[in-house]
């Protein structure tokens, strides 16, 4: 039988009488919609169960509820004939009585609290930088507590291990590079300095970018996963309490592995983009030996020195924007994903400024 | 009807690959029944409870619930047998993203089809019933241990479950926060109509809650005693089962 509530009234008592199955996959009628209307014109009010066939939760939740609601209204409310096991239930439900934690409200940004924001990023930020400025000084000394065998595994890391996807990237570049170059040469004659174009493109510019975007997508955000979750598991709190620097134990050895590995991937995507618009320039009527000789005409060893500089500067920020990312990673699983994209996030837009204001200083000095 | 046993357990085998965990393992649960899963550290307790709830599957043998076996049985069957357990994991696993009203209200949403705001009184009955009313928006991660575990319980119990499996409820409680746990448990078995399994070598729980208890041996790689721990505990026939329940004489009181 379907569950049914019953209102009767007695002088000044209402009587909700309950009957037939009260479980979750039943269509059962809401308690206290059943007493919303009524219930201000009576002076208590009770719920008998006598004839109620089954029962689960769904019939303790509610009267729960009810129960709630009484007292917060102040208002009599019993209970009387409800199946063996339900009292029970109640009485464990309201056994520790429920502390009131009011959700805390909306968070609007007034001016003061972003203000606060930005000069709490901007103190953490600078401790950030300050913290692995002295690790760097304390390693470069020697006394850092850097393991050598962890450096040589985040090199081997994002070293050789990323040569595969380099090598697809670079390429690809470098064919881009010409095909862009070739459509607009070819109104003036001049295919021949489609090779210029590769080798200066390359070198001075998006050999150095486009590594460094593979590589924060890579191993800036592997960095971030690894960290955060360290961070979940209180790994990082145990490495505090053992008394290493998660800075020095964790941040440097993946930073420096980055700043040697990336002007090595840099050089070695820097001849390949040159290899992929090579090819281009062959499939249009030149030669290998002229675009031989009009590349190593194009580039000098300063612009070599331009392109690396870049390198270096990406990878630091690459590794900064991951680990950074990694320890102020929240308790949870989300939070790592969320550490991950910040990193991702972060590195890109780093590069890109980073990229301009290089190239506004070269182009002020002349290089 | 005749009166087939919630679980039995028929000369089940556990292994992995070709390293077996447990064999010849053979017992019946009865309904009502707080049964113990007993044992040495690494002995393949978790492991059986994993084989009960359908994590893993037996090298050999059975495992029978109301007659059905889970591996042999339809999508359906699964589904409703998969229903009738409530399981709370050793480390409590909560999902550690959601806050707990979210945890509990997952498996409410997922077999129901209740109004959120019915699936909200629910969670609030839930989390009532083992002390955590008004917690509904914590994370766990903002919960002492004993409250996690208190919240996977409450997790485990969403639906009802008529079997309620526990791994490790009490490990890493203190002895008065365990004693709650235990009388919880009992207090949920006796209102709820549930059988319970526990897996646990906490021997203040073994004989505090525990009224039937198989005991698995590391070194033999097999059961070595069942029935009631007490009992157990005075009269098995095996020195080890005699020696791991005599520890400490926490019968001396008894």
């Amino acid at each position: 039988m379907n569950a049914r509530a019953t209102l009767n009234r007695d002088g000044e008592t209402l009587t909700l009488a309950l009957s037939g199955r009260w479980c979750l996959n039943d269509n059962t009628p809401d308690l206290r919609q059943a007493v919303a209307q009524e219930v201000s014109t009576a002076a208590a009010l009770a719920v008998d169960g006598a004839a109620i066939e089954t029962w689960d939760s769904r019939l303790v939740a509610q009267l729960l509820g009810l129960q709630r609601w009484a007292s917060r209204q102040q208002y009599a409310l019993h209970f009387t004939r409800l199946p063996d096991g339900v009292d029970a239930l109640l009485t464990l439900a309201n056994a520790v009585p429920q502390p009131d934690h009011r959700s805390e409200p909306e968070r609007r940004w007034s001016p003061a609290e972003l203000w606060a924001a930005l000069r709490y990023g901007w103190r953490e930020s600078s401790q950030f930088i300050g913290e692995l400025g002295y690790a760097l000084g304390r390693a470069v000394g020697g006394r850092g507590d850097m393991r050598r065998q962890d450096f040589l595994h985040f090199f081997e890391q994002c070293g050789p291990g990323a040569i595969g996807i380099i090598t697809l990237t670079s390429v690809l570049v470098g064919m881009i590079l010409a095909y862009l170059g070739s459509v607009q040469l070819r109104q003036f004659g001049a295919e021949l300095y489609v090779a210029d174009l590769v080798a200066i493109g390359m070198v001075r510019e998006m050999g150095a970018l486009m590594t460094a975007v593979v590589m924060a997508g890579r191993t800036g955000a592997a960095y971030a996963a690894q960290l955060g979750t360290m961070q979940t598991r209180e790994e990082i709190d145990v490495l505090k309490t053992i008394g290493l620097s998660p800075m020095e134990f964790l941040v440097l050895p993946r930073l420096l592995a980055l700043v040697v590995a990336m002007p090595m991937l840099v050089l070695y995507a820097n001849l390949l983009g040159m290899v992929g618009g090579g090819m281009v320039a062959i499939s249009m009527d030149l030669s290998a030996n002229q675009y031989l000789t009009e590349t190593a005409n194009a580039v000098s060893g300063v612009d070599f020195g331009a392109g690396l500089f870049k390198s270096v500067v990406f990878a630091l920020l690459i590794a900064v924007a991951g680990c950074r990312a990694g320890l102020n990673c929240g308790r949870t699983s989300a939070a790592v994903g969320k550490a991950t994209t910040d990193a991702v996030v972060a590195a890109v837009v780093y590069l890109i400024v980073a990229d301009a204001t290089i190239n506004i200083l070269y182009d002020k000095l002349g290089i | 009807m005749s009166e087939l046993p919630p679980i039995r357990v028929d000369a089940l085998t556990m292994a992995f690959g070709t390293r077996v965990v447990q064999r010849d393992l053979s017992f019946d649960i009865q309904r009502g029944d707080v049964f113990i899963i007993m044992g040495g550290s690494g002995c393949g307790k978790s492991t059986l409870l994993k084989h009960m709830i359908g994590l893993l599957r037996p090298a050999a043998g059975q495992i029978l619930y109301d007659g059905v076996d889970y591996w042999t049985a339809s999508d359906a069957q699964q589904r409703q047998l998969r229903r009738n357990w409530g399981v709370s994991f050793q480390s409590g696993s909560l999902f550690s993203a959601m806050t707990l009203a979210e945890n509990i209200a997952l498996p409410l949403q997922h077999y129901t089809r209740r109004s959120p705001a019915e699936i909200d009184e629910l969670v609030h009955y839930k989390l009532s019933l083992v002390g955590l009313g008004g917690f509904e928006d914590f994370y766990p991660a903002e919960l002492s241990g004993g409250m996690q575990k208190r919240a996977s319980l409450a997790r485990a119990i969403a639906l009802d479950p008529d079997i309620l499996m526990l791994d490790e409820p009490s490990a890493g409680l203190d002895p008065v926060s365990s004693e709650r746990l235990d009388e919880l448990i009992l207090q949920l078995r006796d209102s709820l109509g549930a059988t319970v399994v526990v897996v646990t070598h906490e021997l203040a729980s073994i004989f505090a809650i525990g009224n039937n208890a198989v005991f698995l041996d590391g070194e033999t790689k097999t059961m070595l005693d069942y029935g009631d721990p007490k009992q157990l505990a005075r009269h098995s026939e095996h020195a080890a089962v005699r020696r791991f329940l005599g520890r400490g004489n926490l019968l001396a009181g008894h």
